[in-house]
């Protein structure tokens, strides 16, 4: 990453961004990474843990759910297993890289979910204003207003929990949030003067909407969505921690926590792996948002 | 000022009755799920539709609900099957309890992020101010049971300071006070790096207006223009931030409370949850949301205080 190169072109003529084609703005941007050093850190984590997570199923060097009982008198890191087994004689390396792929996608699928429904609400609620702005302004702030952590508590074990249950919980909940984004943005940038025009040509309200309002407010957006998606992490390992995660026995490392908690006395390594490992991939996202924010705010 | 009172009495109260039919539909939405919580697994269908009846559970949703907030609003809540006692006594003896260890939380987290946040925002960029924003972000970053689990091994199974619970009994040769110090810092930690970015930001901010620049150019020395000119006006936007951690440490830290075995709210919560207490479930939530949104008033009203230039 040529990062003082970057820097001074970003530095020099950020505007001049604006008016490049397509593939050299991108290929910019892509310099303009190695400018934040939280942004190329952050991206790095990820995109380390996203890998490990694909190859998982060639590189673990044992399958998520064998447990090896001879392992179990002596569970502690060694040659066989790199970071030992868990109370079960599951090798936790293996479960470490298999519990990196649920989280992977539950994550950014309940992010995405909720941009959706969020963007959506808070289009209508800026665009329209009046009594239907009103409603939805004031649905959003009922959800936000709740603990949403006792809602997940009151959801999950009523509903039972599965990955589709905590995607849509995790919609549902982080929806008002982005919403209530969009719906400032919206009320800013309906006033413009594109705007405008595409009323006179005729264009409808959908149109309005989409095409010439949401891609305006994308910015701010797409920070808060790297935002979430670390919280998402966070969440999904706390669901894990709590009992109310993912269904046993596949690996999440919220459930590995919970599962070898009591016996931290004696060997706390069955516990401080897995937290290592969630609390890493939260980093590198919140390390992300912190850097694509510093760079939005160049540009 | 009336007004203001007004609307926000209007909105915590459609908060509370939105809040308390969905959780009464979720969880007596079929009529025997009540009846068949109480009397168990091994009970026939027969004793279940005789309970039901009984109890008046094979009523309509709506009537129910209004029988349910007509005894909630003279302050019967039901009764706790988990804890074999009144949901009031329960509730009160549990919030009690968070509100101690929320206290304390709060008392550290407010002072320690106020300094933070505004160390590293007076100098924008600046080396103190990019280690506290990397150090405030990785921080935030950590669950707060790896938070746990992580002090734990240093405090606790290596070092031997502290208890690994807070069961809040004096037992094991551990003071109750010794069993609050992980606790604490678990959320003041988990929390104080999420405040101190938003303090920070703000400070940002305010360091760029005219008015701070006027100082300057005034003379005044650098400590008093952040003293009396900067602080002020920076800690405006993230009071409201400051009172929704109220909101969270009474009902988030149900974490921290798990890991450390702690008799709190939010546990209690989880238990009731798992144990489908349901008349646990449905008072406690109603009081996590007022809790929520009486914080929230505050937070308003304190940005009214703190600025001069809102006048309801």
């Amino acid at each position: 990453m040529s990062t003082p190169v970057a820097a001074d072109v970003l530095s020099a003529s950020p505007p001049a961004t604006a008016r490049l084609r397509p593939v050299a703005r991108w290929r910019r941007r892509l310099e303009a990474f190695g400018a934040s050093r939280p942004a190329a850190v952050g991206l790095a984590i990820v995109l380390v843990w996203i890998v490990l997570a694909v190859l998982a199923p060639a590189i673990a060097p044992y399958a998520p759910n064998a447990s090896d009982l001879t392992a179990l008198a002596h569970p502690t890191p060694s040659r066989a297993h790199w970071l030992g087994t868990d109370h079960l004689g599951r090798d936790l390396l293996s479960r470490i890289l298999w519990g990196a792929r649920p989280v992977l996608v539950i994550a950014p699928l309940a992010v995405l979910g909720a941009a959706a429904l969020g963007s959506l609400l808070g289009l209508t609620a800026g665009y329209y204003g009046r009594w239907i702005g009103a409603v939805i302004t004031r649905a959003c702030d009922i959800v936000l207003s709740f603990p949403v952590i006792i809602l997940y508590m009151i959801i999950l074990a009523h509903f039972g929990s599965s990955a589709w249950n905590i995607i849509g919980v995790l919609t549902l909940t982080k929806a008002p949030i982005i919403a209530r984004i969009v719906r400032g943005m919206t009320l800013d940038l309906r006033e413009r003067e594109y705007v405008a025009a595409a009323k006179m040509r005729g264009e409808s309200a959908l149109y309005i909407m989409l095409v010439e309002i949401l891609p305006n407010a994308r910015g701010p957006l797409i920070v808060d969505m790297c935002l979430r998606t670390g919280y998402n992490v966070i969440i999904i390992g706390v669901l894990g921690f709590l009992g109310i995660g993912l269904p046993p026995p596949d690996p999440d490392w919220g459930g590995m926590v919970k599962d070898t908690y009591g016996m931290m006395m004696v060997w706390p390594h069955m516990a401080l792996f897995p937290c290592a490992a969630i609390s890493s991939l939260v980093v590198g996202f919140n390390l992300l948002a912190v850097g694509l924010r510093e760079l939005g705010l160049r540009d | 000022m009336a007004r203001f009172f007004a609307k926000h009495l209007a909105f915590l109260l459609l908060t509370l009755l939105v809040v308390s039919f969905l959780v009464f539909t979720l969880n007596e939405f079929s009529p025997g799920a009540v009846a068949r919580k109480m009397l168990g697994a091994y009970a026939t269908q027969e004793q279940v539709d005789l309970l039901t009846k009984q109890m008046g559970l094979d009523r309509p949703l709506l009537v129910r609900y209004v029988d349910y907030l007509r005894a909630a609003a003279s302050g019967d809540l039901g009764y706790s099957l988990r804890f074999k006692l009144p949901v009031k006594d329960v509730i009160v003896a549990h919030l009690a309890n968070t509100a101690v260890l929320a206290a304390i939380a709060f008392a550290c987290i407010v002072p320690l992020s106020m300094v933070l946040g505004v160390a590293a925002g007076m100098r924008e960029g600046s080396r103190l101010d990019r280690a506290i924003l990397i150090l405030s972000t990785v921080v935030a970053s950590i669950p707060e049971f790896a938070l746990g689990v992580f002090l734990v091994s240093i405090f606790v199974v290596w070092l031997h300071w502290l208890p690994g619970t807070a069961t809040l009994r004096a037992g094991g040769g551990w003071s109750v006070a010794s069993q609050l110090v992980l606790p604490v810092a678990v959320i003041v930690l988990f929390d104080a790096g999420y405040v101190v970015s938003m303090i920070r930001a703000s400070m940002v901010e305010v360091m760029q207006r005219p008015y701070i620049r006027t100082a300057v150019l005034k003379g005044l020395s650098f400590r008093r223009v952040i003293v009396r000119h900067a602080v002020r006006n920076a800690m405006l936007t993230p009071i409201t931030v400051i009172m929704l951690q109220i909101n969270y440490l009474v009902a988030g830290v149900v974490v921290v409370e798990t890991v450390f075995a702690y008799p709190g709210f939010g546990r209690m919560m989880l238990e009731a949850a798992l144990f489908k207490d349901i008349a646990l479930i449905e008072a406690g939530a109603l009081v996590a949301v007022f809790l929520a949104v009486t914080t929230n008033i505050l937070g308003d009203l304190a940005y009214i205080v703190l600025d001069p230039r809102i006048r309801v």
